[in-house]
């Protein structure tokens, strides 16, 4: 198996884990891409240097791990490209703030570091987040959810065919990268003088294969408008994690937890 | 009923890939269309379901293939690709097979009732729930037979359909042909299943309709076919 179906395979597999059961899997879609909204906006709303008080909201994604039954490694493994262009964000704070702000002990900590390490993990719990409700919730569910909130119907049809089509290009690329390596022995990557026919006939064998899979659906009556499997009722349980997580979020954004725990064993 | 009547058409305008066609199939019949490498096949097949249009009529069941009817006429053709996995973009077998009756307005409770029908009558009932990237070459293109059977239609089109399938699976795929009751129309090089599922045969060269009857008597015709650049089906050939 090469990279590519390597990585096709993971997007199967992404499908599988929203297949799953437990009572997360059990939720209503929009509970649960609500609740990440709200997760999403108040991690982010913390102030750069809110380090510690942001620790506390690891226990979110930490619970929903253990109850959904989802291995917190195949998160990792499934990020692990993206990971560090997130983690990359805040590298260069050390370099332009560098005036003091803590000290541990005979080492003084800069603003800038405390501020990479608050992006970083702001990157860190947003992932997370986002990829709980992947993995929990299958894509059309989530679509049919983005449609009951009105997002425009264009969008929608858009991310969910951005979602089946990104298989369809990986194919093509797998096919394509075997095709060079068996005539390219011993050669790591594409060349770059091959870098431009290879991508223009990627986009080329791309287009073909994406005609006929519209074809195919035009052949099957699709008329501009998919029919979502059907969403699970919105039932008191779901309003009960929506608030219940919404108020939890909240508190933790309001109120320091990590500084009222440390109070407790320092004065 | 399928009538082509002197359809053309040329997607460069020197160089016509259909001359003049014209050919009736009537209902319940299973027909084999044949030729070499570019002899129009395809097109045929792409001009029936309105994804091309050319100069010329083509009616089916007396409705004209024009934009304005398409939705009509889609509804009584189902067409099963070369390739399943271009066929096959929902997440599981039974989400696939639920995409067309319920484009077609049947209930989620009818649409099902109908699927469960097409994968029991096909011996599929334990792909219903299967992803489709986990089940196998043969598995996926009777898969792909059963979300077209899916639809109900009056006439059935498949472009190769045992095409890179081994031995069994595509003894499998040629009896589950023979046992469809719909008008049949089954492009392919693979004349031995032309003659196991079709009664009658078309034979396309240079863009013409260079025969046209009984599959027992064009796929013998070892001179005709020849002359074409096709040979006789294997099991009518005899060892040297």
């Amino acid at each position: 198996m090469n990279k590519m179906e390597k990585a096709l395979h993971e997007l199967g597999e992404m499908d599988e884990l929203a297949a799953r059961s437990s009572p997360i899997h059990e939720l209503n879609a929009t509970a649960k891409l609500l609740s990440t909204v709200v997760y999403i906006v108040t991690v982010v709303s913390f102030p750069k240097y809110a380090l510690s008080a942001l620790v506390p909201l690891l226990l979110w994604p930490v619970l929903l791990f253990q109850v959904s039954g989802i291995p917190v490694r195949v998160c990792f493994y499934k990020l692990r490209i993206v990971l560090p262009l997130v983690m990359a964000v805040g590298l260069f704070n050390p370099f332009f703030d560098r005036a003091p702000l803590l000290q541990l002990g005979p080492v003084a900590v800069s603003g800038g570091v405390v501020s990479m390490l608050t992006l970083m993990l702001k990157g860190v719990l947003c992932l997370m987040a986002s990829f709980l409700l992947m993995a929990t919730t299958p894509i059309d569910s989530l679509c049919a959810s983005l449609r009951r909130l009105h997002v425009p119907k264009m969008l929608v049809t858009l991310l969910l065919l951005t979602y089946r089509y990104v298989g369809v290009m990986t194919e093509e690329l797998a096919v394509m990268t075997d095709a060079y390596h068996l005539r390219a022995p011993g050669q790591k990557g594409i060349h770059v003088s091959a870098w431009g026919s290879f991508l223009g006939q990627l986009l080329l064998r791309s287009m073909d294969r994406a005609q006929e899979l519209y074809a195919s659906m035009l052949l099957r009556g699709y008329h501009e408008h998919f029919h979502y499997a059907p969403v699970k009722p919105f039932t008191a349980r779901d309003g009960a994690y929506l608030v219940g997580s919404a108020a939890l979020f909240l508190l933790l954004r309001f109120v320091d937890l990590a500084q009222l725990l440390g109070s407790l064993f320092v004065r | 009923m399928i009538e082509f009547q002197n359809v053309s058409f040329s997607y460069e305008k020197e160089r016509p890939v259909l001359r003049e066609v014209s050919f009736r199939i009537e209902t319940g019949e299973a027909v084999g269309l044949i030729g070499a490498n570019g002899a129009g096949k395809s097109t045929v097949m792409k001009l029936l379901l309105g994804l091309l249009s050319g100069e010329g009529k083509i009616l089916i069941d007396g409705t004209e293939v024009k934009k304005e009817n398409l939705k009509e006429i889609r509804r009584k053709l189902g067409f099963v690709l070369q390739n399943s996995d271009n066929q096959m973009f929902m997440p599981t077998v039974y989400e696939d097979m639920m995409f067309a009756p319920l484009n077609y307005m049947l209930t989620r409770e009818e649409a099902e009732a109908r699927v469960d029908a097409v994968l029991k009558e096909l011996g599929l009932t334990e792909l219903k729930h299967r992803h489709n990237h986990r089940i196998s070459g043969g598995e996926k293109r009777m898969a792909a037979i059963a979300t077209i059977l899916a639809m109900e239609p009056e006439a059935v089109l498949m472009d190769e359909p045992t095409s890179a399938l081994d031995p069994y699976n595509r003894r499998v795929v040629i009896n589950t042909i023979r046992s469809l009751r719909q008008t049949k129309l089954i492009t392919s090089h693979d004349l031995d299943m032309i003659l196991d599922t079709c009664d009658r045969v078309i034979l396309l060269s240079g863009g013409r309709v260079a025969a046209d009857g009984p599959a027992e008597v064009i796929l013998r015709d070892k001179a005709l076919l020849e002359a074409h650049r096709m040979e006789l089906p294997l099991c009518l050939q005899t060892r040297k």
